[in-house]
Order: structure tokens, then sequence, then C-alpha cells
């Protein structure tokens, strides 16, 4: 009796796990030294298909380790344990431009894991696979919990880690897309950080005139976070990431309400009018508009609107002011801000001023601007509506998929790590154990 | 308010059953006292929970996989204590036992960490973090079915991806009902399993367990499922399960298991025969039951001494398959140690005794289940029978048993891939 070989064998653990988390991914009983692809799909939420591939070849016990073997070829190369999520892209005829970005953390995102026969770089739809699993990637832990919040005319999401707390917090601020995106937050909030998502970049209507918000916004919203009751009112960070840093910046130096215990600033600049409001800082990047370029696919480059970085004291956030440490992440090749040239300048004025101490650079060869939580796919330019209009454009944001996928991974890693020293651990001299 | 806060993390957040969880506490004072606190609230409205006694180190650290509690519920290095050594909280109900009933959904586990060496009161003092686990049998993709076909009621889980696979028929013991989590966690694994229905809780239910024809449709039902390999199908049995596996093994004209795996059992059962035979017999015999100081009733001499005459036991010499069997040294509800010698003895005599792997673990009762679940020394159990309910004896030491439960899953784990998927080169394959 001829007897049917069973199936290889995918080990993938831990088949849920945080969107943060790494994987381990075994495929055993493969025949000895024989051609296979490793395989991801996703189906996103806007009913996009998303896929990676890696070629590898079994070692003589018909066993493959993504963890120590190499990929020949296909969406990613050699040794990557996570290549096959961080190197994710459309599937051949998507909708063009797109970004991967899961609105509803409630639920995870499921990515389908397959081994096929030989090395394939196509048509994985009409071929059946030798095995496959599934895996969750969860934003939220379990636990953390979700609130809307509408207090004090602010619009946002916060979330609340599992315990009694008290807790650090965080102002999670977004860029120049607006709207009000939560996963960042809910991520943090499942390290055990109180975070704030807020959505700041829709003008409000009021008294007949419509505005962007004001500088009192950004104070209402860390007050709220101040005054709640599972958060320790001292110790509370901004992270912003490109439109949001200058957010940060400008309202760390010069509120008197805001006072984070640290900055985390990604992918953003200091150049903005001095103590001026969003609709200030919109005015001037729009007088130079000029500047816009545009790549060899007419792809918006906006890296020069602020450039050159300027000399005029009332054109950049004074950073010789700030008193608390600064984590600043910049991508090398971000074609959207000009990053490295702001980060450059504000080490300048920092050292001039003797506050240089505070400030920490983590600069990313081959980085571009959406520098994101790690083993999510680079996008280097994508659809992008200029909030509060309806204009389309495919802005370009730079970077290359490898060097982006590292520079999430270990970006996040220290962002965790630095946010977890300046508001787990006191460095006051002064301080207390509240144990 | 500037200070330190704890911070406790456990990962997986969300795990299989049997996936270690790493617990780590920093940002405490050096050489502080805490305890680390399990809780979870289960189907059945219970509390059961667990904890340890820590000391931090000079970095303000408790690392549980390293560190030794000094403590509580366990004691000693030990990464799973929170989970094994679970217990009812003071003030319940007793002759608990922890079974997920609905495999649909995660045992969600409460962490905590507490400022000082406690031992109780733990609803009480608010604690310094704490952390939610999910612990899962059923792997992300998994499959249930109701299996309703020729009298045979099941279910049938399987597992993610095109297949084929390798398939598994399930049996628990004399308690009865229809269990599903192992299979569950089987098919988590790879396996297509069906957890067998075969002595039904509802007495309005008749059932075709009379005739042994029942288990070879069961089996046939798992065979014939278009994405099960056909000559790669196994009996998994615990206790009369696993009776029932060895009966099938030793005699059916009509199925033939690749492997079979017996948990807590004995070959020691009328044979070939239907299970109501098994009762019959068992009634008879049941002079031979005992009680402990505390009046739990204690089984395991009911089939002692081990039979010599060929009617009362399975001739172990016509089993063709491999087979593994797991016994609990302290097993007070079945004589399985016993049984295990006399099997081996029957099958060295027949010369198939390279087909028999024996894992035997000292201190370990009858209740051999998957690993991290906690252990019962004694439990409610209703007569199948009578309906009677008493207090049943099944033996085992926490810490023994739950190594026991964690050594031997990975050992039949280990066993299923080796026989039910091997390697198609047939060449020795690598150890993970």
């Amino acid at each position: 009796m001829t007897e049917k070989a069973a199936s290889p064998m995918l080990l993938l653990h831990p088949s849920r796990g945080l969107i943060d988390e790494k994987f381990s991914l075994i495929v055993q009983n493969l025949s000895r030294i024989q051609d296979i692809t490793l395989h991801a799909l996703i189906h996103s939420d806007d009913g996009d298909y998303w896929e990676a591939f890696g070629h590898y070849v079994s070692d003589a016990t018909g066993f493959v380790n993504v963890a120590n073997d190499s990929s020949l070829g296909g969406t990613y190369d050699g040794v990557e344990p996570m290549g096959l999520l961080w190197s994710m892209r459309p599937v051949p005829g998507s909708r063009i431009g797109l970004r991967l970005r899961k609105k509803e953390v409630h639920t995870p995102m499921v990515v389908h894991i397959s081994v096929y026969r030989g090395h394939m770089s196509q048509g994985f739809r009409e071929q059946v696979a030798l095995a496959s699993v599934v895996t969750e990637r969860w934003y939220m832990a379990p636990g953390v919990r979700r609130i809307d919040i509408t207090e004090g005319g602010v619009t946002g999401t916060l979330f609340l880690p599992p315990g009694p707390g008290p807790f650090p917090a965080l102002l999670d601020l977004w860029g120049g897309g607006g709207g009000l995106v939560e996963y960042r937050s809910a991520l943090l909030s499942s390290h055990g950080f109180v975070s704030l998502a807020l959505e700041y970049m829709t003008p409000r209507t009021s008294g007949g005139s419509t505005s962007h918000v004001g500088n009192e916004y950004f104070e209402a919203a860390f007050t709220v976070l101040k005054q709640h009751p599972q958060v320790c009112g001292d110790s509370i960070a901004i992270l912003g990431l490109s439109f949001g840093t200058s957010v940060a910046l400008g309202m760390a130096v010069y509120s008197t309400v805001i006072q984070p215990r640290c900055l985390v600033c990604v992918s953003g600049s200091h150049v903005q009018p001095v103590k001026g409001s969003l609709s200030d800082v919109f005015g001037e990047i729009n007088k130079n508009v000029r500047n816009t370029r545009y790549d060899e696919e007419n792809r918006v480059i906006w890296r020069d609107l602020l450039l050159p970085i300027p000399t005029d004291p009332t054109k950049k956030v004074d950073v010789g002011q700030l008193k608390c440490p600064v984590l600043m992440i910049v991508g090398e090749d971000d074609q959207n801000w000009p990053a490295t040239e702001s980060a450059e300048d504000m080490k300048e004025m920092m050292e001039k001023a003797g506050n240089s101490h505070l400030l920490t650079t983590l600069s990313y060869p081959g980085a571009g601007h959406l520098i994101e939580p790690p083993y999510s796919p680079h996008i280097r330019a994508s659809n992008f509506m200029v909030a509060g209009t309806k204009q389309k454009l495919v802005v370009l944001w730079g970077g290359e998929t490898a060097p982006h996928g590292h520079a999430q991974e270990d970006s996040w890693k220290k962002i965790l790590s630095f946010l977890e020293e300046h508001l787990y651990r006191s460095t006051d001299v002064t301080s207390q154990s509240n144990l | 308010m500037v200070g330190t806060f704890p911070l406790l993390s456990v990962q997986p957040t969300r795990g299989l059953v049997d996936e270690k969880i790493q617990v780590v506490v920093r940002n405490l004072p050096p050489a502080l006292s805490v305890t680390l606190h399990s809780l979870h609230h289960s189907e059945d409205k219970d509390l059961w929970e667990a904890f340890g006694h820590y000391t931090s180190d000079g970095q303000g650290t408790v690392t549980v996989a390293k560190d030794a509690s000094l403590g509580g519920t366990y004691e000693g290095a030990e990464p799973m204590g929170l989970l094994w050594s679970m217990q009812p909280v003071p003030g319940s109900r007793t002759g608990l036992r922890l079974r997920k009933m609905d495999v649909l959904s995660p045992m969600v586990v409460h962490i905590s960490v507490y400022s000082g060496h406690m031992t109780e009161g733990f609803s009480k003092q608010s604690p310094l973090a704490t952390v939610v686990t999910e612990r899962w049998y059923m792997a992300p993709d998994v499959c249930r079915i109701d299996i309703r076909e020729h009298g045979v009621r099941g279910t049938l889980f399987l597992p993610p991806g095109p297949g084929p696979f390798p398939g598994v028929l399930d049996m628990w013991g004399g308690g009865g009902g229809l269990v599903e989590y192992r299979s569950c966690l089987l098919a988590s694994h790879g396996f297509v399993s069906m957890a067998l229905e075969y002595l039904p809780h509802d007495k309005n239910r008749t059932s075709d367990i009379e005739s042994k024809t029942y288990f070879e449709k069961a089996f046939r039902i798992v065979q014939e499922h278009p994405l099960v390999i056909k000559d790669r199908v196994a009996l998994f049995g615990l206790s009369l399960g696993a009776s029932v596996a060895l009966n099938l093994a030793a005699y059916s004209k009509d199925i033939s298991p690749k492997c079979c795996v017996c948990i807590s059992g004995s070959h020691v059962i009328p044979v070939n025969k239907a299970i109501g035979e098994v009762f019959r017999k068992m009634n008879k015999d049941g002079y031979k039951t005992r009680f402990d100081e505390e009046g739990r009733v204690v089984w395991r001499d009911i089939i002692l001494p081990i039979p010599t005459d060929l009617g009362e036991k399975v001739d172990m010499g016509r089993i063709k398959c491999p087979l593994m069997l797991v016994v609990g040294e302290d097993d007070q509800n079945w004589a399985t140690v016993e049984s295990a010698k006399d099997m081996t003895q029957m099958m060295r005599a027949a010369g198939n005794e390279h087909l028999l792997t024996i894992l035997q673990y000292p201190d370990a009762g009858h209740l051999i289940e998957p690993p991290y679940t906690p252990h019962f020394r004694a439990s409610n159990f209703i007569m199948q029978q009578t309906r009677q309910k008493v207090i049943m004896l099944w033996g085992g030491y926490t810490k023994p048993h739950a190594d026991a439960q964690e050594d031997c899953w990975e050992k039949i784990l280990s066993f299923l891939r080796q026989h039910l998927y091997p390697s198609p080169d047939s060449v020795p394959k690598a150890k993970l």
C-alpha cells in the first residue's frame, strides 16, 4: 500500500502576538534540499491584499528556520526573521498609492502564512500551498481599555492599560494627514502607558467661521491626561510624528500649561513660526509651496518647503529653552520633511544654549518619513489628501524597504526604552518610591 | 507624585495553553518583598488563584523563570507555577475541577504583583500592577465542526491549511460527556482530531455505544474526512478511553490505528465487549472500592489483582502499532502502574515489546492533562450508572503532577509527529 506523504508542517510561534512582537517560523517535514517559498498574506480592513514572500531551500533534514536561514530572493533577502511582515506590499493589480493602517484596533491583523513548492514570485492564488497557518497580530493587549474622549472640546481616543495605575501617560500626535489614528496609542497602552490619540487637523467651526485649532486645544488635551484619575500628572510625555513633532516642540517650549517629562519626535522639524498657531504654521509652509518638487513618477516631494533651515530665530522653535529630554528620530531618505537638516540645526542651537545633553538623535540611513511601529510595511509613496481640502496627491515619503524596516524595529525598541527610562523611572534626585 | 512605577510584563499576552509565559517585574526597589498572583474566573463562576513570594534583586527585578519563589502555592524557580499551582480561592465550593468547555474563547488570567508576602486577602488589596493574559486551546483558524453522523456524536477540529493531515480519535474517561479541549489543542498542532462522546450525560440521549461498532464508526468518520490521510489515524485515550483504545487496537477487524496514546489506562477490561459490559464488571468488583481518611473514593483496587485469565484483559500480543503509555505512579483511581508492568510482560512474551514506550511519573496522579493546567488530587464525580455524587480520589501531588503533564505532553506530540508525520525522505528528523 503506498503511503500518502503527510504535509510539511509550519510551526509559527506565537500564533497570537502584539504587532511589535517577533515570531519564530519553522518549516519541517519537507524533502531534503527542496526549493520552497514562504508567503504572507493580509486582507486589509480596506479590502486590499498585501503580500510578502521569501525563497528558501530546505536543509538535509527537510527543515527551514526563518531565524537562521537566508532568503535567496523575493520581497526580502538574507536572514530576516520578520521579513514576511515588513516587506509586504499590495498584490499585483491592486489600487495604487495604498498604505496599510489598522483602523479597528479591537480586532487583530490576520496574516496567512503559507509554504509553496518551488521558488514562486507570483500566481500564489492559483496554486495550492503545501501548508498554511494563521497568525493574529494585535495592537491591543488583553485588558487594555479604549475610551472615546470628547470632553473640553477635545476629540481623541484614550487607551488605558489594565491594572489600578497610576500610570505615566502620552499625548500621541500624528501628522498632516489628519484623522483620528488610534493604533499607536493602543500599542503604547499595551506597554503600560495611558495614551491619548488626538485628532487635531480637522478645522473646527465656531461662530460661523471655520479655522484650525488653536494652542489651547493642545493644552486642553494635555489637561485631560493630567487630570485623569489613573494618570500620574508629572509623568506625561508627548510623542509626535511629522507635523505632530512641530506641535510637540512648540508646546514644550512655549506653553505654560504643557510640561512634558520628555518628548519623542519622529520625522519632524522645529522650523515653524515661533509661538505660532497651527494656522500660522500652515501659512508659513504655504509661502514656500513653489519649492515643491516632483519625482520621475510625478510624486510630490515636500522636503524643500522648510528649507533652507532659517537663521531667523522667529522662524523656528527656540529649542535652547527645552527643559526635558528629547528623542529625535530621523530617516535620512525622508522626502517629505527635512528631518536630517532640522535635527542638525536643533543640535547646534542646543549646543549653543548648553542643553544639548537633553537631545538624543537616532538617524537611519535609507529610512523614509513614515517611521511607524515595527513589522508594518514600508510605504515609499502613497495617496494623500491634504487635511481640510479635497486635494488628492501621491506623496513621496522616501526610504528603501529593508533599511526602513530595520529603522522601524530599532527605533521602536529605543522609543519604548526612552519612555520607560523617563516616565517609569524617576531621574529626579528628590524622587521617592511610591511603594 | 513623581516616583517609580513597577513594570509588570507577561509574554505572550495571548498564548496557547501549552505555551510558556515569561513573567517579569521591573522597576521595584531592590530587595523588596512582593507576591506574584494569578487569578482566573472560571466558566463555572468559581475563582482560582495561585501565588508566589519573591524578593526583588539588586536591580529591582523579579524574573519568575529564574528566581525562586520562597513560598505560596508553589516554590522554587517555576516559570509556569502561577498557572499549574492554581487552586480554588478560600471559601469556594469543594471538589472543583477546572475544565474549559467553550474552546472558542480563551481562559483569561489576571497576573498581578502585590507588595509584601501575602497569602490571602488579595481581593481586598490593590496590586502594584496587573496584566491580563489569554490562554487558548484553539490556534487561529482552527475549525470546529459538530459531528452527528450515523449515531456517532462528537466534535471535529481541523487545523488551518489545505492539508491533508493525520487524524486522531480522542476519547476521555468514565466521567462521560463531550470534552473538546484536548482535541482542539491537537488540531492547533496540526492533527485533525475528533473528541468523541460515548457516555452521554443526558440519559435521554440513546447512544449506540452498547455496540462495539460505535467506536469503529467514529474512527471511520475521522479516517474518511476529505482532509485526513487514511492510513495516518491514531487513537488517543485517557482512563476508560485508553482501555477502549487498547481493545480496538487489538481486536478490531474494521479499523487499524497508526499508533496509540494511552494515558492512565489499563488493558484490564472485558475483552472485545461493549462498554455496558465494562460497567457490569466494575459493579461486580465494586466491593473492592476503598475510602481514604476523608471519605473519598479510591477505585485503584477494582482491577487488582491483574487477572491472568485472557478473557479479562486485552491480549497485548495482538497490538501491531506503536503504543505510548503514560502512567502516574500515585494513580489512586486505576491500577495503571501494575497494568503497565503486566502489559510490558505480555508484549515481551509475544515479541512486540519494541512497539511499546512507557512514560511513568513518580507522584503523578490519574488526571494527566495538557500542561500548565491545575492538578486535582480529588474532585466531584457523578457515577455513570447511578448518577450518585461522590468525591473521587485521583491521586498525585501538585508539583510532580505538573512536571509530568509538561514532560509527557511534549513527548506525546513528538510521538504523534514521528508516526503520523514522517519525513518524506526517511531521513532521521532533526530535533528542535
